[in-house]
């Protein structure tokens, strides 16, 4: 390894660890200012100051958010007592008792603003330090790293991937234990955030017991053991601490974000210059995912330096995200309109459809109604015409974000994707079982919305949609879909669990020009092509047969064609034989008529 | 009826399948190198950690129990042709009642002093490549003989591991008895590139011992002693046919076929890089052992065994290759050096890593082959203007319909042709470029 690179790789190991470290550094101070800045009500700011007085731990600090938020919790629960007992005793005239009562439901946004406001330390007095030395350290030294690799010769680099510990990926032994833990994790914590009630979970549950049913059982998988899709032998440590920081992050983010409030706090500043106000997690969470992008797009760019598609489609992404997914709704926030992603299409974009967002679109002028116009359009119409024209790639390696992110800090981990004909079955599975539930979420939200009903067919439409968001938007597409990248590869959302990517796969399948063909018989069969497809489609077995590769869940990142080392495979699109994409042989054949391409 | 295939590459896998798929009969294939098919071409790319070794089995293990195709793996020791039967080398007896030899080859070894010492392989087989990786730990230089794709690839191996290489090239330049001179040099600038210790118009003359029966250094023909830890022997392959020595099969440097890829024992046939034909095409060796027409043989002994009588067509010839970052394509008939009626037209990029080179026939215009490195042609397109023997004139102002670089690459097809119009006079257009529709309607015979 070049020095620079040393030095890089060092840096950026430092300011990963203060980044960890920064959640211990600052302490939580229960005073009274900080809790009037935490709760806008002043019969609960008043509540709480009286109990934290009396049980003696008003101006009390804690070292750190883990023993905070527990001692937090049962202050609200006496706080909401006292107030009961208030309402109990008779209120003052005027003064309504949903003023002075505190619901269950505000525990949740008290905690967290409460975290936030008693954040008291280095960290809170000086977060210009702690984003200097995390992402401005962290950057640094990717970049670092990087540009000495702008020096090799150009070409494929992926020498010793299998031989690295932080890429070469898992046995099957502890994948099982990874998507075990995961699921049955997410299930039991689903039960708490539910509210205790088990009907989601356990549908959840026997939905996917059926589908594991269906795949082992009545489509004979258990049969049909997958022999290359994880190693008998290896296994990457590296790569389970990289998956297990990832997972732990995200879980933080979407389900404690109460515990980061130190980063929260230290991308205050950027938020304010951007939006004027201040950060939320969700903040945090767009402004690291915007600069791994284009930290690790300048990595693919001295990868690819040679190939121009890669050049082009990565600089597309990193433009995507950069522009559309994090500049323009900060400023549309500061100018007073919605927040509005105008590159994220419904079901994705799976809130698209809520109340909430309707009434906000059209309650915000012309602009919000015209990004009213624009969601419907781009799901009526730019998806299939496009995709139609370029295959689904014009969407998920050119413009999606989270295509963007698996395409820059995914690319290390894409040889990890299963390529067994039983993930296949999984795949198709889950996918569209994805998609249909995210359809069914949706027609019951806009069922009551327009009807003004609570229920579907007995059926609360907001526990389905908040189900959803769980199970879905933050379990799958989060926790699951990128902590695992270095565990299953890095299109573990887009591939299984992205409703998006399966309607665009369909379209994809059965009405589109793009497919990608294969060069006569020149394939030898050596397996790059399917051993770096993200997606897990075995690549290998259409070319050696000769037969062009039409997949639903191709997302033509074009890196098949690019690994290739007999050039024998192309992204292409023709309306010439559309109907017979995915038929056409064009390997060499000797037949009793002798030999011929097809 | 039981046919049994021996060898469990690219032909004898191809045999069986395609057996499969036109019958119901009993398959066997017997290897006693691994359990299950893989690609040997990219054995390179384990040893580079590209892929695990299950990555380079282009099927997934319960591909063979499906297709009824048994697999066992067993060394054969003896073949008796008049009783029909196998003796493996535990003594077990294996009846046939069509064998088909896919045996391939084995490395090369043309008497060198010290060519059996410990640390002295060729590279050919699974073994091989577990001998080399066993060998690699703590190597401090490799000494690589032979100028051909096997060593190149082995160079880019040890490279790969920062192990320093020494590349001994018999020629004046890299593989100068295939490429034409242009190419070859591009190679050989493209290996030095790299920082190999390409030393050419050299040989192998011996290899010395450390003492212990191991490898220490060699001597090279021009009397340097190279010290070094490994040597690669790839100066070519050969029939793997020594444990049929002896018996009434009739072989010369293989196993000699006739059309129908048969021996002269009856049922039994031989395919692949062991196979030697009787009667080769015009203008084509009678052993080819590459990839692509041992997937041929394999295609063509599965018709015949199966009743159907095809004679074997490797059809035009083709070729690709990978030297370290350069890919390399062939369609035709490209000589290193050009007979009396070939004229070519070579353009190289400024870079000089990418050139496209095309051949044709003086007096007719004819075309007659296509040599490209760093740019990637349609094998299809290329097929069809070599069997029309279509005018080069006609193929220069269509050429686009032949690139088949990934989208947004430069094309130069129009520099092609302004170097033709340079070296002739002529004024010619480019008049179609790169794009499938374009290809598809000129593969289907639509005027373009």
């Amino acid at each position: 390894m070049h020095i620079i690179q040393k030095l890089g790789l060092s840096l950026f190991v430092i300011a990963l660890l203060i980044f960890t470290a920064m959640l211990g550094i600052d302490n939580h101070v229960l005073s009274a200012d900080n809790i009037r800045k935490a709760v806008d009500n002043e019969y609960h700011q008043n509540a709480l100051i009286s109990q934290a007085e009396e049980q003696g731990i008003l101006d009390k600090a804690y070292s750190t958010s883990f023993a905070f938020v527990p001692a937090f919790k049962v202050l609200l629960k006496d706080a909401q007592k006292s107030l009961k007992a208030q309402v109990k005793e008779g209120l003052p005239e005027g003064v309504k008792k949903s003023q002075v009562n505190l619901p269950n439901w505000k525990f949740k946004d008290y905690t967290f603003a409460a975290t936030r406001s008693t954040n008291t330390g280095p960290v809170a007095s000086n977060p210009q330090l702690f984003l200097l030395l995390t992402f401005g350290l962290g950057i640094l030294g990717g970049l670092l790293y990087i540009l000495p690799k702008f020096n090799l010769i150009p070409g494929i680099k992926h020498d010793h991937i299998y031989h690295r510990s932080s890429t070469r990926g898992l046995s099957f032994g502890w994948r099982a234990i990874f998507l075990g833990v995961a699921t049955i994790g997410t299930l039991l914590y689903g039960v708490y955030y539910m509210g205790d009630q088990y009907f989601w979970p356990a549908l959840t549950a026997i939905i996917a017991l059926l589908i594991i049913g269906l795949v082992l059982f009545y489509q004979g998988s258990i049969r049909r053991n997958p022999s290359k899709s994880a190693s008998p032998s290896i296994t990457g440590w590296l790569g389970i601490l990289t998956g297990v920081f990832l997972i732990g992050f995200y879980v933080l983010l979407y389900w404690a974000p109460q515990h980061i409030t130190s980063w929260i706090i230290m991308v205050d500043p950027v938020s304010k210059m951007l939006n004027g106000g201040a950060a939320s997690q969700w903040f945090l969470y767009g402004l690291l995912y915007t600069i791994v992008i284009l930290v690790m797009g300048v990595r693919m760019f001295a990868k690819y330096r040679h190939n121009r598609y890669h050049l082009i489609r990565t600089g597309s992404v990193m433009f995507f995200q950069t522009a559309f997914a994090f500049l323009l709704p900060e400023i549309l926030v500061r100018l007073n309109y919605p927040y509005f992603d105008f590159k994220n299409i419904w079901p994705l974009n799976y809130t698209f459809f809520f109340d909430w967002n309707l009434n906000n679109l059209m309650n915000s002028g012309g602009l919000g109604l015209f990004m009213l116009v624009w969601g419907i359009v781009l799901v009526v119409i730019a998806v299939p015409v496009i995709t139609y024209f370029f295959g689904k790639r014009w969407y998920c390696s050119w413009v999606c974000g989270c295509g963007g992110l698996a395409e820059t800090l995914g690319d290390p981990y894409r040889q990890l994707s299963d390529k067994s004909l039983r993930a296949w079955r999984f795949e198709r599975w889950i996918i569209h079982g994805v998609l249909a539930f995210a359809v069914i979420m949706t027609a019951m939200v806009l069922y009551t919305y327009f009807t003004g009903e609570k229920e579907v067919l007995s059926f609360n439409s907001n526990n389905v949609r908040s189900w959803y968001g769980f199970v879905i938007g933050a379990g799958f597409a989060g926790v699951v879909g990128t902590g695992f990248y270095p565990l299953m590869g890095n299109r573990v959302w887009c591939r299984f669990g992205c409703p998006l990517a399966g309607y665009l796969g369909l379209v994809q399948r059965f009405k589109s020009r793009f497919r990608i063909t294969t060069n006569g018989g020149q394939c030898i069969s050596c397996g790059n092509c399917s051993t770096y497809c993200e997606m897990g489609i075995d690549v290998r077995w259409y070319a050696q047969r000769g037969q062009d590769i039409v997949r639903s869940s191709c997302v033509g990142c074009g890196v098949c064609s690019a690994v290739c080392p007999r050039g024998v495979l192309r992204l292409e699109n023709s309306s010439e034989d559309v109907n017979q994409r995915a038929t056409a042989i064009r390997a060499l054949h000797i037949t009793e008529e002798g030999v011929s391409l097809s | 009826m039981h046919i049994v295939i021996l060898g469990n590459g690219i032909s004898g896998v191809t045999a069986a399948r395609h057996i499969r798929k036109l019958s119901d009969h009993q398959i066997t294939i017997i290897s006693a190198e691994t359990d299950h098919f893989f690609s040997r071409t990219a054995l390179m790319y384990v040893y580079m950690g590209h892929m695990r070794f299950e990555d380079i089995k282009p099927y997934e293990d319960w591909f063979w129990e499906k297709n009824r195709i048994n697999l066992l793996n067993a060394y054969i020791q003896e073949v008796d042709f008049n009783k029909k039967s196998l003796t493996t080398s535990e003594g077990n007896q294996i009846a046939y009642d069509k064998l088909v030899l896919a045996v391939g080859s084995a490395p090369n070894k043309f008497g060198w002093p010290g060519q059996d010492l410990e640390g002295v392989r060729g590279l050919y087989s699974y073994q091989d490549l577990q001998y080399m990786e066993s060998h690699s730990d703590g190597l401090e230089r490799a000494v690589i003989v032979g100028g051909g794709l096997i060593g190149i690839e082995m160079a880019e191996m040890f490279h790969s591991r920062h192990i320093p290489v020494t590349f001994l090239v018999r020629e004046q330049n890299y593989w100068n008895m295939v490429l034409p001179k242009e190419e070859s040099s591009m190679v050989s600038r493209h290996i030095k590139e790299h920082g190999i210790d390409l030393r050419l118009s050299t040989e192998l003359k011996e290899i010395i011992d450390d003492g212990t029966g191991k490898v220490s250094a060699v001597i090279t023909s021009t009397g340097k002693r190279i010290d070094c830890g490994y040597v690669g022997l790839t100066a070519g392959v050969h029939p793997n046919t020594g444990f049929l020595k002896g018996s009434a099969l009739e072989m010369q440097k293989g196993i000699l076929v006739d059309d129908y890829l048969q021996t002269n024992m009856p049922d039994v046939y031989a395919i692949g890089d062991c196979a030697q034909l009787r009667t080769p095409r015009a203008g084509r060796r009678p052993i080819e052992a590459v990839w692509y027409t041992g997937r041929m043989m394999g295609e063509t002994v599965a018709h015949n065994i199966c009743g159907q009588e095809i004679a074997y067509d490797p059809g035009i010839w083709f070729n690709s290759a990978k030297f370290m970052d350069i890919e390399y394509q062939v369609y035709g008939d490209v000589k290193a050096h050009a007979p009396e009626n070939h004229a070519s037209i070579y353009w190289e990029h400024e870079d000089g890593k990418k050139s496209i080179r095309l051949i044709y026939d003086k007096e007719t215009g004819a075309i007659l082959g296509f040599n490209l490195m760093g740019v990637r042609y349609r094998h299809e397109v290329c097929e069809k203007w070599l069997a029309q023997a279509t005018h080069i004139e006609e193929v220069l102002q269509n050429l686009g319909l032949a690139n088949f670089d990934p989208e947004f690459y430069r094309e130069y097809e129009t520099q092609v042709v302004q170097l033709y119009n340079q070296q002739t006079g002529k004024s010619l257009q480019l008049k179609s470029k790169r794009g499938l529709n374009k290809a598809l309607q000129f593969l289907k015979g639509v005027a373009s």
